[in-house]
């Protein structure tokens, strides 16, 4: 079905999603819990930075990377003074990228989830003898956890379709930043390589159908176990 | 053990307030929709803080004199009007929630008697959706008890519930008040209800 090169360029983009998502999580869902659950001054502000990257052209994106991450930039610069690490053509850099884009639609899907957990759960839980983060592990959490593996889903379906902000960022690299769309992009530059980019692009929209019908699984089973025992 | 419980509270345009002591056996706090009964048991569980005030058990203070103990620390079982079992938990670690986390010291019942004492033995690998209202009634019960507390705290736990499985809940909650010896504080605006559990009644409201 697919060749080789083509599996490689699968793989890398599995690699570059699946690094992107994980990585964010712990930050998407913090931001989520955040706006769900607390007022305070500045929150209108961190919600639209979230959803920056949500309608800004992903070509800015890419270029406001670049000069935070670039050798000169505030984050670049301090990323390989200490660690000794740069992600500037890097496949780390097409995942940081790919992170990027993807958080607003994590932080979004995880905060419907976290907004429609009953709390009086976590009150019952707290007469029971659970301190807040006890109450929080084995009840909120739990009760999240749907929205939270939607939204990991739909995060990998939007990192694994990054273009903008990637190849502005990270450029077009074979076996390095090349992912699926990055590589029908070249495909179509070049005569004859219409199969190969017909076969990634068919490739790309099964994964990106799979992912979408995935999260709404996941979604409509949260809803189904909240219908019950509310009042 | 007495209950004291002297406290105010507003809440939006309404104040709540109340002062009383409730000796052993069920004490009802009766009173119209609305008078803010159930906001005074969130107040002795610690789910609401009252404005000023005091509420000790015994020779505990719970709330009064800079001390407010969180809910985890009140020693208090607390049966909800709508049963709020854990819907991600099977009828046996709802039931063992409270009964893992308190110390061995508080606990005075363990499962096999909660389950036989509440008739809820057959039930225990169950999905609390899959329960009628009064099993998730009695499982509610349960998972108090199984907290090893001093005092139950109950929220009209019979309002949910038709005629039949009301006399069923009714012949418990009376058990628990003379054989277990647990002092209960008790929310209804149901008459009849009051009059056959009550053996000390409060008026809240008006």
């Amino acid at each position: 079905m697919l060749s080789p090169e083509e599996w490689g360029i699968v793989a890398l983009s599995l690699k570059v999603g699946g690094v992107a998502v994980l990585a964010i999580l712990p930050v998407a869902f913090a931001l989520a819990w955040v706006l769900a659950r607390y007022r305070f001054p500045g929150r209108l502000l961190i919600d639209g930075l979230v959803h920056l990257p949500l309608v800004l052209p992903p070509v800015v994106t890419g270029w406001l990377l670049l000069i935070a991450f670039g050798p000169l930039g505030p984050v670049g610069r301090w990323l390989e003074s200490w660690f000794g690490v740069t992600v500037m053509f890097r496949w780390t850099g097409a995942a940081l990228a790919a992170a990027i884009m993807a958080l607003p639609l994590m932080v979004r899907a995880m905060r419907l989830s976290i907004e429609g957990i009953d709390r009086r759960y976590e009150g019952a839980a707290r007469t029971l003898g659970a301190g807040r983060w006890h109450a929080f592990w084995t009840i909120s959490l739990p009760l999240a956890l749907p929205g939270v593996l939607a939204a990991l889903v739909l995060g990998f379906a939007r990192s694994i379709g990054e273009f903008g902000a990637t190849i502005t960022f990270v450029s077009n690299i074979p076996g390095e930043t090349r992912t699926l769309p990055l590589a029908i992009y070249s495909a179509l530059q070049v005569p004859g390589a219409e199969a190969m980019a017909t076969r990634l692009a068919l490739f790309s929209v099964a994964l990106s159908l799979a992912a979408l019908i995935l999260s709404e699984w996941l979604v409509r089973r949260t809803h189904a176990g909240r219908a019950r025992h509310g009042d | 053990m007495a209950i004291e419980i002297d406290v105010a509270k507003r809440l939006g345009e309404r104040t709540i307030a109340a002062a009383f002591t409730a000796g052993p056996g069920l004490t009802a706090l009766f009173g119209p929709s609305g008078a803010g009964k159930t906001s005074l048991l969130n107040m002795v569980a610690g789910l609401l803080r009252p404005d000023r005030g005091h509420i000790r058990i015994g020779e505990r203070t719970l709330f009064g004199g800079g001390i407010d103990l969180p809910p985890e620390a009140r020693r208090i079982g607390y049966v909800f009007q709508d049963g709020r079992l854990f819907p991600h938990r099977r009828v046996r670690t709802n039931l063992l929630y409270g009964h893992d986390l308190a110390a061995p010291a508080e606990r005075w019942m363990t499962l096999d008697e909660a389950a036989a004492f509440l008739g809820i033995a057959h039930l225990l690998d169950r999905w609390p959706r899959s329960l009628s209202g009064g099993e998730a009634q009695r499982v509610a019960i349960g998972r108090a008890l199984l907290r090893g507390p001093e005092i139950l705290l109950m929220d009209e736990p019979l309002s949910s519930l038709d005629a039949a499985r009301r006399g069923d809940i009714m012949a418990v909650i009376e058990r628990i008040r003379d054989e277990l010896g647990l002092p209960i504080l008790y929310v209804s605006h149901d008459r009849a209800e009051v009059d056959r559990l009550a053996t000390q009644l409060v008026e809240i409201g008006e």
